[in-house]
């Protein structure tokens, strides 16, 4: 039995330990929001908060949480009011389909946390996400936007 | 009451609570149909009591901003306040039910919005008309005296005003009107504005749910190995081994090619799926690798038998009178369309009902796979669709659906989501086409271009995935972009003496419309050649396309030229050019690129596009930066191999596309000349690719002329 604090929540889930927390999330608990999309920590589309720092749950046994808190894409926003890089994606029109945004946008929010005004080379360094539309350029602004809200 | 409908009303229900659109599986018309009083003024347009106005959006949206383009026409001709639309999918199902009111829900070759522009606008137009009536009717004023804007209906002698809200029930009581006037689109108001989109928030706090995130009561999920050669089958399996694993409810074979565990969850059933024994027959198709394709292909580069697809003059003529003959071969290899989204689909079957949902760029087709698949009546079956994560043409098949729907019916009664691994999304498409070029050209003594001769060798997409298509043998598709007129898709050069064929070679592996389909190649083929032929003619590379470039096509490489200061890059920087047109719009490129110790890096490109008519300049600019990841990613990583018949690449480690950190400055310019409506989201990706490698060669006087880059040195010699 796993037992997680996730997003200010305690949840139990009986799974085996090896299963990653991604699958976890989506088909055990059902916060379907943290996506898959390869499985292997390439694409980062599962990116969740760890502790505050961003991690690939696709590659993270449910077993090796221990007491981290982990926060997803549910809880990013705060009391009703959207986080705000959630603020700037929307202002920006950041997204086409969407499917990689879960995890561009808590890459972004932990990247924020850490330097509240990245450079060009800081968002390089820390936004290694794929997203097959090509919304890169429209990301970019929006962290610089976020940053300066 | 049956397990669907049960099913089916719940989902709805769920939908209307968390808000219909947010959760993507509206089931339209429950409202119509009596649970609701809010009556369809007709089948495009809604508006409730309270103003709400629920535009119907037939084709799929996956990305491209179709569904806010087509909302957008819907709403210019009704003339109601854009703050209060809200859009809704309507089944295939109810579609097929209805004698097809919103005709086509297929959604590829960027003709979501050209072609269907005139219809939607004379539904928006009929509704504001009914709504108009219904004002006149209960002033007793005549039509042609009120006005409309904003959602309200006007009578200026009067000065009586009521709101669209005020008048729905009433307007859709009467009859349509017959004869409909467009607007004029140099009077649009929302229509031509570069607004939002229009399905943004749901996917910033994750809420959408995609067909991979759907949850239905009671449901299994299951996941597949389809047999790892195209064509091959499925010898047998050994189920004794996984079924008592965690989860793990049965182990199915699906149309004797694959085989797939059925379980609790998505890791339960990857993992035991992982554990199964499986024997293949690998089929005829296991003695193939990229080498004996690219034997077979260049065969074809000197075949007698071919199909000629563009003919003027001789060229073959002008070729043996030529003062100087400039040969090149090029190449394009298989491109995996890898959308974010893995494929899946959600099915649930009874003896006398299935009903799927999932992500589908062809509604239609899914319906019609789902109802074979489940050897059910049409009228018995139906389609929910999801918004997609990523389409790029992959999901215009309906392969997984029909997966999904077998699976399904060894589980009667019970809901089935069938979730594909990334893995088995890389082996298993149909990929962008294999194929080479062989290129002739004729200069005469002063260096001006007599004649040209295309010879295209390898696959047909027609062929592998639609052969009801072909004309006498012929894909008329292979010459995307090549055609001596039309429409669709020109040679943009005036040449006296121009032949373009093709020898048709296929392979067992599957060939499939990928973002920007035949463009792709076809555009790197003649546009990195007529780079060639300038430098043998002494010429500057765009000065020398001008001579022959027809006018929109000029206009367009002028207008990319123009902004980027062409001929002037920062010092250590090189330009290349590229024009082609694909799928009613002319677009051309001009990339800056520099090359140091053999690192290339793309700084700046300029793209302009002349679509004829502009809907949304915003969503068109994120059309073009997205096209050039896409076609960049192809064209300077993207590369699927076969090896024993099977592709090689299985996930993003071994097949790398472009992120943020190599993403170059992308600016669009866009140049609507008028009169005609061409689409955005596919045309630029074909000039992506030769802009960058003419750019290359200035830097470096490496001349590329097979992809990937990454696989060339670029260092200096």
């Amino acid at each position: 039995m796993a037992v997680l604090t996730i997003n200010g929540k305690r949840h139990e889930a009986a799974v085996d330990p090896e299963t990653p927390l991604l699958w976890v999330l989506r088909d055990t608990l059902g916060m379907t929001g943290t996506k898959y999309g390869c499985g292997i920590a390439q694409c980062g589309a599962c990116t969740v908060h760890v502790d505050g720092v961003p991690v690939r749950s696709c590659s993270l046994p449910v077993s090796a949480v221990g007491d981290a808190k982990i926060t997803t894409i549910e809880g990013l926003a705060e009391g009703g009011r959207l986080h705000k890089i959630q603020q700037a994606w929307l202002e920006g029109d950041v997204p086409q389909c969407g499917y990689c945004q879960s995890g561009m946008i808590m890459a972004a929010a932990a990247l924020l946390a850490e330097k509240p005004n990245p450079t060009d080379a800081d968002i390089d360094a820390a936004m290694t996400n794929i997203c097959r539309c090509g919304t890169y350029q429209q990301v970019r602004a929006a962290i610089h936007a976020a940053a300066k809200a | 009451m049956d397990a669907i409908a049960s099913i089916s009303r719940r989902s709805f229900l769920v939908g209307s609570v968390a808000g219909a659109f947010s959760l993507g599986f509206d089931i339209p018309f429950a409202r119509s149909q009596g649970t609701s009083a809010v009556r369809e003024i007709n089948a495009w347009v809604v508006v409730h009591p309270d103003d709400r106005v629920v535009i119907r959006i037939a084709r799929s949206e996956m990305g491209q901003g179709t569904l806010t383009g087509l909302a957008q026409l819907v709403a210019e001709e009704l003339e109601c306040d854009w703050s209060r639309v809200s859009t809704e999918f309507p089944t295939p199902g109810q579609n097929v039910a209805r004698g097809r009111v919103w005709r086509n829900f297929s959604t590829g070759g960027s003709r979501g919005i050209r072609e269907s522009h005139e219809y939607v606008r004379q539904g928006g137009a009929a509704a504001r008309a009914m709504l108009v009536s219904a004002a006149a009717k209960r002033w007793n004023v005549a039509e042609a005296e009120c006005s409309t804007s904003n959602g309200v209906v006007s009578h200026a002698a009067s000065g009586r005003r009521l709101r669209y809200g005020e008048l729905a029930a009433e307007a859709a009581t009467l009859e349509p009107p017959k004869d409909i006037k467009l607007k004029d689109v140099k009077d649009w108001k929302i229509a031509g504005k570069g607004v939002k989109r229009l399905d943004t928030a749901p996917k910033v706090d994750g809420t959408l749910v995609y067909g991979i995130d759907l949850r239905l009561p009671g449901m299994l999920t299951a996941t597949i190995r389809d047999c790892p050669v195209q064509g091959g089958k499925l010898k047998g399996f050994d189920a004794a081994k996984v079924d008592r694993m965690p989860g793990v409810r049965k182990v199915v074979a699906v149309d004797g090619t694959a085989v797939a565990v059925i379980a609790d969850s998505y890791w339960q059933a990857r993992k035991a799926l992982e554990a199964l024994p499986v024997e293949w027959d690998m089929g005829p198709g296991a003695g193939t690798s990229s080498a004996t394709i690219d034997a077979m292909l260049t065969e074809g580069l000197t075949a007698e038998n071919v199909f000629i697809g563009t003919r003027v003059g001789d060229a073959k003529a002008a070729i043996a009178g030529a003062a100087k003959v400039v040969e090149a071969v090029y190449s394009y290899p298989y491109q995996n369309h890898a959308t974010m989204e893995p494929m899946n689909a959600t099915a649930i079957w009874t003896a006398d009902r299935c009903e799927v949902w999932c992500p589908t760029q062809n509604g239609e087709s899914a319906l019609a796979a789902a109802a074979e698949a489940a050897e059910l009546p049409v009228a018995k079956c139906d389609v929910h669709k999801a918004f997609l994560g990523g389409g790029f043409g992959r999901r215009g098949r309906s392969d997984y659906v029909r997966q999904a729907v077998l699976i399904a019916r060894q589980m009667p009664g019970t809901p089935v989501k069938l979730v594909w691994s990334r893995e088995e999304d890389m082996m298993h498409c149909a990929f962008h086409p294999v194929t080479k070029c062989k290129l002739t050209g004729a200069l005469d003594a002063s260096g001006k271009l007599v004649g040209l001769h295309m010879r295209i060798s390898g696959q047909s997409i027609l062929a592998s995935l639609a052969p009801q298509g072909l004309q006498n043998g012929m894909d008329p598709v292979v010459f995307q972009g090549l055609n001596a007129g039309g429409t669709e898709g020109q040679f943009g050069y005036d040449v006296p003496n121009l032949l373009v064929d093709h020898a048709m070679r296929n392979t067992h592996v599957l060939a499939g419309f990928w973002r920007g389909v035949n463009l792709n190649h076809n555009a790197i083929y003649v546009e990195c050649f007529m780079d060639e032929l300038a430098r043998a003619a002494g010429e500057d590379p765009l000065a020398f396309r001008r001579r022959y470039l027809k006018p929109k096509h000029r206009a367009v490489l002028d207008a990319a030229a123009e902004r980027i200061g062409y001929g002037k890059p920062v010092p250590g920087r090189f330009h290349g050019v590229a024009q082609i047109m694909g799928f009613g719009s002319y677009v051309a490129a001009v990339a800056e690129v520099s090359v140091k110790e053999g690192q290339l890096k793309i700084h700046r490109i300029v793209a302009a596009t002349d679509p004829g008519t502009v809907v949304n300049p915003a969503q068109i600019e994120r059309q073009v930066a997205g096209s050039f990841v896409y076609g960049l990613s192809a064209a300077l990583y993207g590369e699927c191999t076969v090896k024993d018949g099977a592709i090689e690449q299985t996930n993003f480690d071994t097949y790398p596309v472009l992120r943020m950190d190599e993403m170059p400055h992308v600016e669009t310019v866009l140049v609507p000349s008028g009169g005609f409506w061409g689409g955005v989201g596919e045309p630029t990706i074909g000039v992506a690719a030769p802009a960058v490698l003419n750019a290359i060669f200035a830097a470096t006087g490496k001349r590329i002329r097979s992809l990937p880059v990454a696989k060339h040195d670029l260092r200096s010699a």
